[in-house]
Order: C-alpha cells, then structure tokens, then sequence
C-alpha cells in the first residue's frame, strides 16, 4: 500500500486505518479468513451477530444463488456472548485491525445487557447493533421497521455502551431518511446499512420454497443500485457518518459509495467468492485517489456532483 | 491447516461423456498439502456469472502438482466449467475441509454416480499404504462405469460394478453388492446419493464397521464464514454441523439419516 494517499476515516471516536470493513454475517469472527487475506490490512472487522445465548440457526437450505447475487436465511447462528469473549475475541485482539461486534436480541433489555457486557472489553472498538435481520421472528427487522422501537434499541444500548454504537439499517422501510434520523436522534453514533432485502426463490419442479425458511435476504451485486440509493438518502439525511453496505465487490463499487457521502463501506457477500475483495478494494480506492490527484479520502466523501 | 487461493492454469480439460468433464489443473500447493475427501472451491464462468464458487471434491492429486476434478455437469456453474479451455486459469481456494481418516486395513469404497470422484485419491493412498482396496461402483450404466473402472483397477483395487440398466456388473443398486467380502471390511467409506451412504452406514452399524461418508450441500463460501452449509446434528438436537468446516467427510453416526 502507498502512503502517499491518506486514508484514514472516522467513525465517531474510532478512527480506521481506511474506509473498508467487512460486513457482519460475511466474515465469520475473522480467524476463517486468516489463512486468505492479511486482516492487519483491513479498516476494520465486523463479527458475526452475537446474541446473549448461542443460537442454533435455521433448518437447511439455508443459501441459495440468485442471479448476480444469493438469498440467506442463516437465522443468526452464532456462538453467543460467552464464548464469543472466551474463545472468538482472543484472536481477534492481536489482528492488527479494528473490532466491531455486532449485537442482536429479542428485546430492548436484551440489547442493553449484550452492550454491558461488551462495555470495557479489551479490544473492541465499536459495536454494531442489528436490528435488521430478515430471517428471525422476534427481534431482528421488527425493531428496524419501526422509528420508535430502534430508537429505543438504540438508546437501551446507548446507556450501557462504552464505545461508539453503530445502526445497521434494513432497506425493508418505506422511508429510509426517517429511520436513519430516528436513530441519530436516539444517540446513534453512526450508522450502517442496508442489511440485506427481503427475497424469495421457488422450486418449480418440486413447488416449494428453496429455502426451508420460505423467504431470506437478498445479498451481492443484484442489490447494489438500491443500496446505493439509500445510503445517498440516509446520508443526506443526518449528521453522523454513514458506512454504505450492499453488493461491493470492487474498489469501484467502494468508491461510488463515498461519493455518495459513505464514510466507510463494508464488504459482504464478496468475501464469499473472493476472500481477497476487502484487501483489494483498499489498494484499489488509493489507486484512484492517487489518479485523481487527491491526498485523502476524506476529500471524496459526499463528493457526488449534480447530475 | 493451510489453504490457499490461486489461480491455476487448466491444462487438460476431457468430455468422457455422461454429462461428466474431467479436469487437469495446475496446482502445486493443493496439490500437496490435499488429503483425500478434501474440496476446492472454484470459480465458474466468467465475470462472477455464475455468483458462487462451486464445491468440488480433489479426484486425484499427483507428485508433479497437478490436480484433477471429476464434474457432473448439472447446472449453470458446472456447464460454464465444461467451456474452460486447455491454457485458461481457473481460481481454486482449497483445500478445504475434513478429508478421509486413512486409518484401514481392510477398506472397502462404495461410490455411487459422481459420488466416487473423491475416492480414487482415497483408493490412491490406501494402495500406498500396501492396502487392496475393495471398491464398489454404481453407475446408470456401462459406459459411466468405464469411466473410473480402469483408474481403480489400475491402483490395484478389487471391484465389483453394478449398473442402474444392468449392461456392467450387477443390475441394480451398489448397495446390493455389500455382502459377506464386504462384511470383512474394518473400514467403510462412502460418497453418493444419500439413500445409498444410509444403506452402507447402516450395514456398518449393523456389523460394527467404522464408517464414513462424504456429503455434498449448497455453500456459498466453503471457509465457515456464510453457515449455509448446515446439517442437523444427531447428537443435539435443534443443533447443526456444518459440511465445509466439520466434513465433507463425517462419521456415519454424526449424520442424521432420514
């Protein structure tokens, strides 16, 4: 990497060494990508969803592939709160790279307890809260479709937090502005998003579902142009900074993002088909940055011009 | 365990008919770091159309470093692997996952269709062992079965060969060949349909044989990260194992037959 380019960002207090982070739910708890990609070289690492008590998952099939892009219905399968601090965030510490652990609950309390857990813990750096995911009952999106409930989430969360919170946003809402300033008038310190769009694959042979879970969320390159839009909208729409999700697989994708006022993105479903995606997009935006003749990155961020 | 991502150049790519494709690649680090069972995920297509890797069982693994893959072609990914040219590179993460425990001493393999794609390394490194296989085949027909008759025989192994229309060997299920030299065995191992790697586990259990399986599910990334690849969990229920990180290769009573 050059270092000729800045590109370090800010989200909140945590500063990242550049704006490229790897999505929750894409990147297991890092140690599955040791072997692949060189962490240190990432802005940072979000953890799969953690949840007080390990949660099992859902029935198989979970995935399925969709033109230029998949449907999941994992079902938050993660190995909980205590393990997680046992056996995941050991490894994690001496990465190299910045920690972010996303949280998901049930309930408001839920929430609170995961961030009073996790208040202090060496080595963790932010925390993300889902309240997005398609693919469970109780929890997940209900809290993300409704402006009041995030923003009670959001502020349970708030009071236990020692580090900067993060809302990771669904794009299953009607209007995305109003849930992105129901969470930064809660407290919010920045905000992620989209989570994945609710989808659905039918079997026509047998006549059923392709994912025993009937629906799942839509991932990768198909959902990009939307996600795109809403973060262009949720950005404009609030103070804090933003981190763009959806379908980025190249430093290209990254970079349209920042333009549309992103502060950072996060990688996903990339990860998956090519486990190098993160690293090479960060040495893809310092390329372009350099071409362009600017000194940071900070200088396109929100650069969009007028049609 | 080491895995690495590479692209590899294909150096042979063979139409043995049967909607079956055999590759020659290029891969010297999977190829000598590859157990038998052990899978690679490979890019398809061009551009990322199709999206996903495929998983694909290693079917054989030289001391010159290069690999083989034996594909059904079934779909859009493995139709588009049937249009790689000899001279063009493919991109290969492995190896990836649980192989075949090489602990034997009289083996017996019972491969099912593509099921046997994995067991002719295994074959291989019985044989290097000293050990004789025992290997059953089933295939729909003769002309499938010729595919891989030769590769096992040529290892030493002993055969018997059944066929879906009878025209080689045995009319009928593989399964059915499972009898009194098979009995003998201190070892099973099976890759196939599921209704045929029940039959031989439960043969197994029936006789105390040591068995194990390899399955094959939908993943998207092969590395333990996406958790699509779950299957339920015999010994806690409401629990999943998952075929990429766990398996391919599982004992038979870790897999939940129905």
């Amino acid at each position: 990497m050059k270092a000729a380019v800045d590109l370090r960002v800010r989200l909140g207090a945590v500063e990242l060494a550049n704006p490229v982070m790897t999505a929750s739910g894409t990147f297991g708890y890092g140690a599955e990508f040791a072997g692949l990609v060189k962490l240190s070289c990432l802005g940072a690492i979000v953890t799969k969803g953690i949840s007080l008590a390990p949660k099992a998952g859902n029935p198989p099939p979970r995935v399925v592939e969709t033109p230029a892009g998949m449907l999941n219905a994992i079902g938050l399968e993660n190995v909980g709160i205590e393990r997680f601090l046992q056996e995941k965030l050991p490894f994690l510490r001496q990465c190299g790279t910045k920690v972010v652990v996303n949280i998901l609950g049930d309930s408001e309390e839920e929430y609170a307890e995961l961030a009073a857990r996790l208040a202090g813990a060496e080595g963790v750096d932010a925390l993300e809260i889902n309240i997005s995911c398609p693919n469970v009952r109780h929890g997940g999106m209900a809290f993300g479709a409704d402006p009041q409930m995030a923003a009670g989430v959001v502020r349970a969360v708030k009071r236990q937090a020692s580090q900067p919170v993060i809302v990771k946003l669904s794009p299953n809402v009607t209007d995305i502005a109003l849930m992105a300033r129901a969470a930064e008038d809660a407290g919010a310190d920045a905000l992620s998003l989209i989570n994945t769009l609710v989808g659905m694959a039918i079997d026509i042979r047998t006549r059923r579902p392709k994912l025993a879970n009937r629906t799942g969320g839509l991932s990768g390159p198909a959902i990009k142009p939307v996600a795109l839009r809403m973060v262009w909208q949720a950005a404009a729409a609030v103070q804090i900074p933003v981190i763009g999700i959806g379908g980025i697989a190249t430093a290209e994708d990254a970079i349209e993002f920042l333009l549309a006022g992103a502060s950072a993105v996060q990688v996903g479903t990339a990860n998956f088909y090519n486990p190098q995606a993160t690293a090479q997009i960060v040495d893809g935006i310092a390329a372009y940055l350099e071409e362009q003749g600017e000194n940071s990155v900070q200088n396109i961020i929100g650069g969009l011009r007028d049609a | 365990m080491s895995e690495f991502q590479k692209n590899c150049t294909v150096r042979r790519v063979e139409t043995l008919g049967c909607n079956l494709i055999r590759l020659t690649l290029e891969a010297p680090e999977i190829a000598g770091a590859v157990q038998p069972g052990q899978f690679v995920m490979v890019a398809c297509g061009t551009n990322r159309d199709p999206l996903l890797r495929r998983p694909l069982s290693v079917h054989w693994a030289d001391a010159e470093g290069t690999i083989q893959l034996l594909v059904r072609v079934v779909g859009r990914g493995t139709a588009a692997l049937a249009q790689t040219r000899a001279g063009e590179s493919l991109s290969l993460i492995g190896p990836l996952g649980r192989g075949f425990s090489l602990e034997a001493s009289r083996p017996c393999l019972v491969g099912g269709g593509i099921g046997a794609a994995p067991l002719l390394l295994l074959a291989q490194r019985l044989a290097e062992q000293g050990l004789k296989p025992l290997v059953l085949l089933g295939a729909a027909t003769a002309a499938e079965a010729h595919i891989l008759q030769q590769a096992f025989q040529a290892l030493g192994c002993s055969l018997a060969l059944a066929t879906d229309d009878g025209s080689l060997g045995h009319r009928g299920f593989v399964t059915e060949l499972l009898s009194a030299q098979a009995a003998q065995a201190d070892k099973l191992y099976a890759c196939g349909p599921q209704p045929m790697m029940a039959a031989v586990a439960r043969f197994g259990a029936d006789r105390g044989i040591a068995c194990e399986v390899s399955l094959e599910t939908a993943m998207a990334c092969g590395l333990g990260a996406c958790l699509g690849c779950a299957i339920p969990d015999p010994g806690q229920p409401g629990a999943y194992r998952h075929v990429c990180k766990n398996g391919p290769v599982f004992l038979a009573g870790e897999v939940l037959w129905t």
